[in-house]
């Protein structure tokens, strides 16, 4: 690895750059971790300086994960800050956001301190913390939102959980306005889930599993419609799963509601068909919907009703996993495979290439509401360098992360980063996964 | 003919030739049951575990005298006397089990999918004994003889099930074994009661018990789970059984030789009065003795024995 000053120069690649509307080849040039210059040919620069053969590659700005557990404090058996932001450079991500389903939970400034300090001595990538709505994640009284942002928080959520009580969740997206911070939810009515496993329909009434129906989530994707209708809040939905949900965040954009909304890799890749003759790895919150569903989420992604894509990277060690389907936790990991799956999307002509970044890079930029996801001359140099034709098989022992919980083990990827660079400092180069 | 599997799982992905070979194992093994030294030594030297995280009398012994009929060792695991409580993990407890050198682990459990776990990570056989909402194989395939052998066929039958089809894994067995034989089956449940797109089993469904009866040759009831009452699911006992109880003013809309079945135990005045229950349509008891010889078929056959 390079030392963090040492001037990085990166030739020929194909620079897309979504917010700044840029895709040219050329080249990058890096100095004491800023971009200093982008040109389509610039000459090594004196003293030492590394050169990065890009030709053939496509050079972004570095991808950003708006949705990421990263387990630390509390759960260091599935992951932590060293480990997810590995497993985020392996992923080509430069930026992870950390949902504050900890334990203790990130509802108070002495946590988000101590994931900004971990990420300070052992992180590979940077990490926005995010806070919790209300205390204690019970969805009773709000947290000290301003504390929270004053130490570093990106934005509120209560992820993992939904807050129930809609009244509580009126008051969470009003306060929010004073420090102009997203309220990021997490939409599911937990009396619908009625202690559900998987989706409802075909596959859960043949295993006979407890099935979550789709409207579970879409309650609750139209009451948040309606609190931000109200409030004028900054709302950001996360993990969006079902047509459904799809449809009413349409019409809502359509009348002028300020919302955005997310959905992962595995709503578009896979349906409830994946979880096979139960498989604990294709079980997560929300959960795999129908071909359905699936559907409508590549048309919200392709119209824009879906703005970006987050990984809702969950980690759980193989004993947690490894038992019975109503007893194994939900969550799947996300960090390696996000940016091949969104790949897929090419091929498919759901989406065009810049869009695919754009769904990495300036679409969480901007729901964050912070200067970052582009390529600005004098900017910090937060850079991904992906191989679009790389072909390689999920592999469980090459998997960086800590916890190996993969409904994708054994798939064919095409496309994947072979390099990352993090405030001017090359973290990885030719994958960390050792081949 | 043998039976080539490791383990008995599900109805739903065995074939029909395979169930014909278990039914007429299970045919044979009903003489063993009536002999004066109920015992034959098919099994002599082989373990068979009952492994039962839910409480069971019928279907445990069942299996305890399917197993010592043949000859085999039988230990009974129940939850309560088990590790689980010390928090052993699934897979440890099964796993220490079958370091004790178990032929057969006989698995019942209120989870879905629990004996597939199971039995992908072990080498013993698996019998299936009731898996959460899933199923309950050996129930299908004693249904499925005691039907055959009042009905003399399972072709063509108007079948009708009553009850709670969400939760009902004795349901789903009977409904995926009488389908490969062409039954019609309809089933007759409150909507809350029904499992989301079951219409797609090829099934038809009511609402109202009356209409579903006219001509059928069979009457499957199914326990309703008394700790359901308090859920939401139906208001009280008494409005069910008043909607879904089989009385002797119904069974008279079905045909004049139709069964009553039922896996039991039977909540009295719940799901079938007293009258129709001990009636002579009943065949429940027969059900009972038909469930060792068919478990008996299911043991010997896992064994790799032949039916001739």
């Amino acid at each position: 690895m390079s030392e963090p000053h040492m001037a990085i120069l990166i030739k020929g690649g194909r620079i897309i750059d979504p917010a700044l509307k840029r895709d040219e080849v050329g080249d990058i040039l890096i100095e004491n971790g800023l971009i200093r210059e982008i040109a389509p040919s610039i000459s090594t620069p004196e003293g030492a300086a590394q050169v990065i053969d890009a030709a053939g590659k496509v050079v972004t700005p570095g991808l950003i994960d708006l949705h990421t557990h990263v387990r630390e404090p509390g759960y260091e058996y599935k992951e932590t800050v060293a480990t997810a932001t590995a497993s985020a450079a392996a992923g080509g991500f430069t930026t992870i956001c950390c949902m504050p389903n900890t334990n203790p939970v990130n509802d108070n400034q002495s946590v988000t301190e101590l994931i900004l300090e971990k990420t300070e001595s052992e992180g590979l990538v940077r990490v926005f913390p995010i806070g919790a709505i209300t205390k204690g994640q019970k969805g009773k009284e709000l947290a000290e939102i301003g504390e929270l942002v004053k130490a570093g928080c990106v934005a509120i959520s209560d992820d993992g959980l939904p807050v129930m009580n809609s009244q509580v969740m009126r008051l969470a997206m009003s306060y929010a306005k004073i420090f102009d911070v997203p309220v990021i939810d997490h939409c599911e009515d937990l009396n619908l889930t009625n202690n559900g496993v998987i989706f409802e329909g075909n596959v859960s009434t043949r295993l006979g599993l407890r099935g979550i129906p789709a409207c579970s989530e879409t309650v609750m994707v139209a009451r948040d419609l309606a609190l931000a209708e109200l409030t004028e809040a900054k709302v950001h939905l996360a993990h969006i799963s079902t047509a459904g949900s799809v449809q009413l965040i349409r019409e809502a954009k359509r009348r002028g509601i300020r919302v955005t909304a997310e959905t992962c890799p595995h709503y578009f890749a896979l349906t409830d068909e994946a979880v096979g003759s139960f498989n604990t790895n294709a079980k997560m919150k929300p959960p795999l919907a129908g071909e359905r569903d699936r559907e409508e989420i590549l048309s919200g992604l392709k119209d824009g009703t879906i703005d970006l894509i987050a990984t809702d990277h969950a980690p759980h060690a193989s004993d947690e996993k490894e038992q019975a389907m109503d007893c194994a936790p939900f969550g799947i990991i996300g960090l390696e495979t996000a940016l091949p799956l969104s790949l897929e999307l090419l091929e498919k002509n759901i989406l065009t290439l810049p869009e695919v970044i754009q769904k990495f890079t300036s679409e969480p930029a901007r729901v964050l509401g912070k200067k970052t996801g582009q390529l600005d001359i004098g900017g910090p140099a937060d850079i991904t360098i992906i191989d679009l034709d790389a072909e390689w098989i999920v592999d469980a022992k090459n998997i960086i992360s800590m916890s190996k919980n993969s409904p994708f083990i054994g798939r064919a990827m095409k496309g994947r980063a072979t390099a990352v660079i993090v405030g001017g400092k090359l973290i990885m180069n030719q994958g960390l996964r050792g081949e | 003919m043998e039976l080539k599997r490791k383990d008995i799982l599900n109805l739903s992905c065995m074939d029909r030739e395979e169930i014909d070979l278990i039914l007429q194992t299970a045919e044979s093994f009903k003489e063993v049951s009536k002999r004066e030294i109920k015992k034959v030594p098919a099994l002599r030297g082989k373990t068979v575990v009952n492994l039962f995280f839910e409480p069971s009398t019928r279907t445990r012994s069942s299996f305890e005298l399917a197993g010592k009929r043949l000859s085999a060792d039988v230990i009974n695991v129940s939850a309560s006397g088990s590790s689980t409580i010390k928090g052993e993990t699934l897979l440890d407890t099964a796993r220490n089990i079958e370091a004790m050198s178990a032929d057969f682990i006989i698995v019942r459990h209120a989870s879905s999918g629990v004996p597939h776990f199971l039995a992908r990570s072990l080498q013993s056989a698996v019998i299936n004994a009731g898996d959460g909402a899933n199923e309950h194989p050996s129930q299908g395939l004693l249904d499925l003889l005691t039907i055959k052998e009042n009905k003399g066929t399972l072709e063509g039958l108007k079948v009708v099930i009553v009850g709670d089809i969400l939760h009902g894994r004795v349901a789903h067995s009977d409904i995926h074994g009488l389908k490969k034989y062409g039954a019609d089956i309809h089933l007759v449940a409150p909507p809350t009661l029904l499992p989301a797109a079951i219409e797609q089993w090829g099934v038809t469904v009511h609402y109202h018990l009356d209409e579903a009866l006219k001509d059928a040759d069979v009457i499957m009831l199914l326990r309703l789970q008394l700790e359901r009452q308090g859920t939401g699911y139906f208001p009280t006992l008494r409005e069910y059984s008043q909607l879904y109880g089989l009385n002797r003013r119904r069974l008279a809309l079905a045909h004049p030789e139709a069964l009553v079945m039922h896996p039991g135990p039977i909540n009295r005045g719940v799901e079938v009065t007293s009258e129709v229950a001990d009636g002579l349509s009943s065949v429940i008891l027969q059900q009972v003795a038909n469930g060792v010889a068919v478990r008996m078929a299911l043991l010997f056959l896992l064994s790799g024995g032949k039916h001739v």
